[in-house]
């Protein structure tokens, strides 16, 4: 059975500045099955943001592809032309932002921005009929109808998340990528939040590739999770088994800080160091620098990718 | 609405201590200042009973604080006063020239609009490359040519060399503007009366002062809404806008560039005072009778009431296109009015 | 080490370079706004090397001579040498136009320290008048200044000074207000150092940076200021050399062709001015790393 929607394959993503070229994603394989909620965690500055708007090539000038596939139902979106990228766009993968107050233009009225999303990709259909589905679309988020009208500033975080969510599904897509979609959220609305998106997922059968540095929303929400550290995977498995059996020490030392009141933690204990300067990263592993349990190899080679327990873990230890 | 209507009154309530402050710096600088408006306008040899009854009629024996007092009186009557070189109102000599000060600084601004918009937006979207270096070049450079001298290049290429444009006054020697003068635009004019001939004349002698005008102040358009377009189009409703599907060109210049252009509205107050004082040097240049010339010919002929009626009414234009200005701003963005 | 001239000229030249390659497009227009300047004030200290004629001299050559020959611009209906009066005139338009600059900055920035610094009914007073002044149109403030004070050099000077006054008071003010709310002047203040320490160590050495590409971007406007006063007939007696002047008199020979009256001054004028807003923009764009990411 061939249910893989996204197959991305030793991508590169750079971004070359006056001193030289950051490597922001530097060699990621990853594959994604339908309706599977992948989280993706790491501190900020290790690619995952970066990942993610690589998929819909929303990279910013001067950030390019360099070398890779992203295979979407099978075909590559790196190669694509632009008209074809767009098309993929809003239709057949949404994707929603950290602040929704900023992720809104705050010129036009929601009705307006719906209206022109539901125009673009569906040529014929008229006003009123967008209208009508926006509106169908926001009882179903429990919006009413008449906050079509209004413009973002006159709403809640909370409302204004949910209406960027609407907007990314209202032309069902089969993918969503959510780059830290609650962060900007209270701690009562991001659980409202969460709960929705796990309907939504179930609903639409969507995919949903969750980025995010917060290990407790992965939680609860995630079928499997990669950590990414300084442009590259660290580790990928299922949700649980990362939580319970981490196997890189940056997993270990990633579930360490972070406070958990079910795992029985004897106490916080911070990472040391900071993440990896990516113009000159270190050679070999790239958390090699920070690692507790570093080798001689680590400084001097990279690791691959190694299966143990199910998990997939670039270590030396597992090799 | 009623928040909106709520907000310009505020807004023009505001603008009466600008006016008053405006107002008493032109009374500061035309009555303190050293030298005496009299004496010099009679000339140093006039006697000095006539000079001193001279000064009796004009009021300027009173105390300064009651001078002021009757001075703002008179300006709140919309009175200037009367020449002192000529037998006329000072309201009646502005009223004759301001239209022609409006319609260039109006054809002026249109014109820098355009292509100051245009360019620096298409500058921001194409950042780093060729044609945003080039455009920058043309903004800084376009900015250090002065407005004066750029018109007398333009009536040298266009109106000497190639001899295909007038290079002075308003219409030509076979076009009586007596014929259809009524409100004193003559774009109006002309189209009112549908002589079309005449509004062809009329337009041919706008088309260097105004492109003179207009061009200088591109540059400083194109750095704003550069500047401003770069900060738009990294904000993340641009990249939300292009995740959900929609063409690119629709995102910079719809999207974008009306975000852009609010802090360029709020800007344009003080463009307007580099356009006025950009007309009164293109009115030199072109013999363009207007506000300009009236000020610097009632200068030479030390006709100090004129003087400081034609500063007045620069004054009240700045303090009401402000006004204007931030009025539209509230009205493009609903931020503001709630 | 080795400090042979040959040496310290090489490191010169390799740390200019490296400039170059740190701030790219920005360093090269500083350095062309900087040789721009540094050639035309070089010119107006020195010019009798540049040329031989002198510019009051009417009878250089023949009358409206076309440039060529002895006379590289040309010659005036007066037959005065022009290249002589673009030469000389340099001294008169760089005169005012520094001059000018540094008398607004000196009033703006004590005034805008005393005012965001004091604060109070004196902050709100002073704010309202400069605001005020700040968008009425510079030109006409300083046509009004000039024919009130008449013709001479320091008159133009104060004329075109007064109009730049707000310009700094309101950059100095806004910055000050902000200095003094950081974290750091509190703390200074709880250790008890006095206000006019506080000014002169904190708030001082944080506004010049901003004031000094401003001032460059200042000059450039003050010369278009003084030759458009000149232009219009205003602020100087005709016995000065200057651009502005002869450019208002080749005015009356533009409609007979004589292009050179006109062209030459102009160009200068821009020329200038252009020197110092590159070397103005240079500076701002090194001088405010935050700028560098565009």
């Amino acid at each position: 059975m061939n249910n893989t929607i996204l197959d991305i394959q030793d991508l590169k993503v750079e971004f070359p500045i006056n001193i030289g070229t950051v490597r922001a994603v530097d060699g990621v394989s990853l594959k994604l099955n339908q309706g599977e909620v992948m989280g993706l965690v790491g501190e900020s500055g290790c690619g995952k943001s970066t990942l993610g708007f690589s998929i819909l090539r929303l990279l910013r000038p001067p950030g390019r592809i360099a070398s890779g596939r992203i295979l979407y139902h099978g075909r590559d979106i790196v190669s694509m032309d632009e008209k074809e990228v767009l098309k993929l766009r809003g239709r057949r993968i949404a994707m929603i932002f950290q602040d929704p107050l900023t992720s809104l233009n705050p010129l036009f009225s929601i009705g307006r921005q719906f209206v022109e999303t539901l125009q673009t990709h569906e040529k014929g259909i008229n006003k009123k009929q967008a209208i009508l589905q926006a509106e169908s679309m926001l009882e179903s988020l429990g919006i009413s109808k008449e906050r079509l009208q209004e413009f973002p500033h006159q709403m809640s975080g909370g409302m204004r998340q949910r209406i960027m969510i609407g907007m990314g599904l209202i032309l069902n897509p089969d993918l969503l990528i959510a780059d830290e979609p609650t962060t900007s959220l209270d701690v009562i609305v991001e659980a409202q939040f969460l709960d929705l998106l796990a309907d939504l997922c179930r609903q639409y059968n969507l995919t949903i590739i969750l980025i995010t540095h917060n290990l407790g929303n992965v939680a609860q929400l995630a079928d499997r999770i990669t950590v990414m550290y300084g442009g590259t995977l660290a580790e990928v498995g299922l949700s649980g088994d990362i939580f319970h059996t981490p196997l890189h020490p940056y997993t270990q030392g990633l579930l360490a800080s972070i406070p958990n009141i079910k795992l029985d933690q004897p106490e916080l204990s911070p990472m040391e160091g900071s993440p990896p300067d990516l113009v000159n990263p270190p050679t070999g592993c790239v958390f090699h620098p920070r690692c507790p349990q570093v080798m001689d190899i680590c400084t001097r080679q990279r690791p691959p990718a190694f299966q143990k327990n199910g998990h997939q873990v670039s270590c030396w230890l597992y090799r | 609405m009623r928040h909106l209507a709520k907000y310009i009154i505020t807004r023009t309530l505001l603008t009466i201590p600008m006016v008053l402050i405006l107002l008493s710096i032109v009374f500061l600088v035309l009555r303190i200042m050293p030298g005496d408006p009299v004496s010099s306008m009679l000339g140093g040899h006039a006697p000095e009973k006539v000079i001193e009854q001279k000064k009796e009629e004009l009021g300027l024996n009173e105390p300064m604080a009651v001078q002021y007092v009757s001075y703002l009186w008179q300006v709140a009557h919309l009175d200037l006063g009367e020449s002192m070189v000529f037998k006329q109102r000072v309201t009646t000599a502005i009223a004759d020239k301001l239209p022609a000060t409006i319609e260039l600084t109006a054809c002026g601004m249109i014109i820098t609009l355009i292509l100051g918009v245009f360019l620096g937006a298409y500058a921001a979207d194409r950042r780093r490359q060729v044609q945003d270096s080039m455009i920058r070049l043309y903004g800084i450079v376009i900015y250090c040519i002065p407005v004066y001298w750029l018109g007398l290049m333009l009536q040298l290429i266009f109106g000497i060399w190639l001899d295909v444009m007038p290079i002075a006054g308003r219409t030509g020697p076979r076009v009586f503007a007596s014929t259809f003068e009524q409100t004193g635009f003559y774009l109006i004019d002309t189209l009112l009366i549908r002589d079309f001939a005449a509004l062809k004349d009329v337009m041919i002698h706008l088309t260097l002062p105004a492109f003179t005008l207009g061009l200088t102040l591109s540059g400083i358009f194109i750095r704003l809404t550069r500047a401003n377009m770069l900060d738009v189009l990294k904000a993340d409703y641009i990249i939300a806008a292009e995740a959900r599907g929609i063409r690119h060109s629709r995102i910079v210049y719809r999207h974008a560039l009306k975000n852009a252009f609010i802090p360029i509205l709020t800007m344009m107050g003080l463009q307007v005072a580099l356009l006025m004082a950009g007309a009164i040097l293109t009115e030199t240049t072109f013999s363009w009778p207007g506000m300009g010339r009236l000020l610097l010919e009632r200068i030479y002929l030390r006709d100090y009431p004129t003087i400081q009626g034609v500063i007045i009414v620069f004054a009240l234009i700045v303090a009401g296109v402000s006004l204007v200005v931030d009025i539209i701003y509230a009205m493009i963005d609903p931020r503001i009015r709630y | 080490m080795n400090y042979s001239p040959a040496s310290a000229l090489a490191r010169g030249f390799s740390s200019f370079t490296k400039m170059g390659k740190k701030y790219g497009v920005e360093w090269w227009i500083l350095v062309a706004g900087a040789v721009i300047v540094l050639g035309i004030v070089f010119m107006a200290a020195f010019p009798d090397i540049f040329t031989t004629f002198n510019p009051y001299d009417q009878a250089a050559g023949p009358q409206l001579a076309p440039p060529g020959g002895e006379h590289l611009m040309g010659t005036d209906n007066l037959r005065r040498d022009v290249w002589a009066r673009i030469v000389f005139g340099s001294q008169t338009i760089l005169r005012v136009s520094v001059l000018a600059a540094i008398i607004s900055s000196l009033i703006g920035i004590s005034m805008g320290l005393l005012s965001g610094f004091s604060g109070g009914i004196l902050d709100r007073i002073l704010s309202l008048i400069m605001d005020s002044v700040y968008v009425f149109p510079g030109l006409i403030l300083a046509i009004a200044f000039a024919a009130m004070f008449g013709p001479g050099v320091i008159n133009i000077t104060l004329a075109v000074s007064v109009i730049y006054i707000p310009t700094y008071f309101r950059l100095v003010r806004g910055q000050t207000l902000s200095i003094k709310q950081e974290l750091y002047i509190e703390a200074a203040r709880a250790i008890g150092a006095s206000s006019s320490t506080i000014l002169r160590e904190y708030i001082f050495p944080n506004v010049i940076a901003t004031t000094v590409v401003v001032f460059t971007l200042n000059v450039a406007d003050a010369i278009m200021i003084e030759a458009a006063l000149t232009y219009l007939g205003l602020g100087l007696p005709p016995s000065v050399v200057d651009w502005g002047m002869d450019l208002a008199m080749g005015k009356k020979f533009l409609p007979s062709g004589q292009w050179w009256l006109i062209t030459f001054p102009g160009i200068m004028i821009s020329l200038l001015a252009l020197g110092f807003t590159m070397l103005g923009e240079g500076l701002a764009e090194i001088l405010n790393p935050r700028l560098l990411e565009r």
